[in-house]
């Protein structure tokens, strides 16, 4: 098993992963804040921008959007998001097309469960916004959004969770992450192919299991008590 | 309201008939012995797909033109026309033939627990995959080489330097590189579609895989007169056909194709096939020296 983790570069494939979880976590959530306040804003073209997004993006198959970066956004559209000089070119512009690539499929995802979020607030928080004179984006920066997201912490848990298994989707466009690594296991090394399987599937459950209880802890502490 | 529900559960039905269609299916398939539908008693009671059966499984490539393509329900290509050579060889008539699709990954799976008998599908000779099958060949031999748009100066990898290159994840030409010419900045997809398509756009500079596998692209109608094969092949492929380890058929597939090659029928098929992109085999490994060599049973 040893052998097969080196022969393979195991290790380097699960950092890739992390990599990946790890700035799409980021972007994705930057981008699904800024989709929530649109569906929650008062004004009707935004909400219809917000829920149009949502709905485009949720019902496309992520493998889709991820070679739609490559083929269409880098081959017909010529993005490059990347060094052409630079010696790792290809390595820099998968990750980050992949990267691209998850956090807006997850960020409608994300838009969703910060919704649930706020769904949890009692109308009379946001009245009470109102009537002391916030502003929309007053009343949503100290009063909405706080409590939306500790509210919303188990379904963004569970968005984080599956987008770490999503990760391995970035393979299509040859991001060396543990997928691309088990098609190579299958290639070279087929005698060993259920071991190979058997590692990687160990491997995300190390990844994913300590989240799934970092985020449970969290919620039950973080929840507003009401 | 109750045009609603009525709407409903006629979805619901038509789903539940849609499913359960499926499910006599998949009866058919893992029986393993070729019979094309599933209610057919008389093709289930062949049984296990071995020797003796009423007919024989085929595994080929489903998606790579000149090689192996499925159109509807008719296959063509260079491994569909061997592999209907050997089947008659072996006493087969054509109606008795189902093709499977063989992905690369799963070849020796397929062939382990006898969803199919043979494996014709640019399989090449190692020494990992003999550990779980045998072949019988080598009937043919061909070389990694590149694809190239017909404007390019590109006469070979090492003319790649700056350049990029693409192969297709978990393939031996896409390692080779890797091995061989470390600078070289491979950009890796899962199907040589996807290369082909960034090659004609002008995105990468190269394809890179078995010449046979390019040669058959080159020759789509799509890309006719936009891309041609260097002819600068940098490896040996010996292309076998794969068989469970336990058949018994092994020597006896290793004389029909030395017949092929003997009688001219081996030619016949490859300029069928790949002629269009004036492709012509490495006339000093084929026909390969020595077909046979590989067979355990």
């Amino acid at each position: 098993m040893l052998e097969l983790i080196q022969e393979f570069e195991l290790l380097a494939a699960f950092w890739m992963t992390i990599r990946l979880t790890l700035w799409s976590a980021l972007f994705s959530l930057i981008i699904g804040t800024f989709v929530a306040i649109m569906r929650l804003s008062p004004v009707k073209v935004l909400q219809s921008i917000g829920t149009s997004y949502v709905n485009l993006l949720r019902n496309t198959p992520l493998t889709l959007i991820i070679v739609g970066t490559s083929l269409v956004l880098w081959g017909q559209l010529g993005l490059e998001p990347a060094s052409r000089d630079s010696s790792t070119f290809i390595v820099d512009l998968n990750f980050r097309l992949a990267v691209l690539g998850l956090s807006v499929y997850h960020a409608a995802f994300v838009c969703e469960a910060i919704r649930s979020g706020v769904n949890t607030i009692p109308l009379g928080q946001a009245e009470a916004a109102r009537s002391i004179g916030l502003t929309f984006g007053q009343s949503l920066r100290h009063v909405i959004l706080p409590q939306g997201f500790r509210g919303a912490i188990t379904p963004l848990g569970n968005t984080l969770i599956a987008l770490t298994k999503n990760t391995t989707v970035a393979s299509a466009i040859g991001v060396m992450d543990p997928a691309y690594q088990l098609d190579n296991i299958a290639e070279f090394r087929p005698d060993v192919l259920f071991l190979g399987f058997a590692v990687i599937a160990l491997g995300f459950v190390v990844l994913t299991l300590p989240v799934g209880l970092i985020i449970s802890a969290l919620s039950s502490r973080l929840a507003v008590k009401r | 309201m109750q045009r609603t529900s009525f709407r409903l559960a006629a979805v619901l039905a038509a789903g539940a008939l849609a499913l359960s269609a499926c499910g006599s299916d998949e009866g058919g398939d893992d029986g393993g012995d070729g019979g094309d539908n599933g209610g057919d008693a008389s093709a289930e009671a062949g049984g296990g797909g071995d020797a003796g059966g009423d007919g024989i499984t085929i595994g080929i490539k489903y998606d790579q033109p000149g090689l192996g393509q499925q159109d509807g329900d008719t296959y063509s290509g260079m491994g569909v026309d061997i592999a209907k050579a050997v089947a008659e060889g072996l006493g087969y008539s054509e109606d008795q033939i189902t093709f499977e699709e063989a992905i690369s990954s799963q070849r020796e799976t397929l062939l382990e627990t006898n969803q199919v008998d043979l494996v014709v599908a640019t399989y090449s000779i190692t020494d990992e995959r003999s550990e779980r099958v045998q072949f019988a060949g080598p009937y043919f031999v061909a070389g990694q080489d590149l694809l190239v748009t017909t404007d390019s100066d590109i006469a070979g990898p090492e003319d790649m330097q700056g350049k990029l290159l693409c192969s297709v994840t978990g393939s031996t030409s896409a390692q080779n590189v890797k091995d061989d010419y470390p600078d070289v900045q491979l950009q890796e997809y899962g199907s040589y579609s996807e290369c082909v398509s960034q090659l004609a756009t002008g995105t990468v500079d190269a394809l890179t895989t078995d010449d046979t596998i390019l040669a058959g692209y080159a020759a789509q109608e799509q890309y006719a007169g936009q891309l041609k094969v260097v002819g600068n092949t940098f490896s040996e492929e010996n292309y076998g056909i794969g068989l469970n380890k336990e058949d018994d058929r092994c020597e006896e597939v290793n004389e029909i194709l030395q017949g092929m090659w003997d009688d001219g029928t081996m030619e016949q098929i490859i300029e069928d096939n790949l002629g269009a992109a004036d492709y012509t085999p490495n006339a000093d490994l084929n026909p390969p020296a020595e077909i046979g060599g590989h067979c355990q049973a």
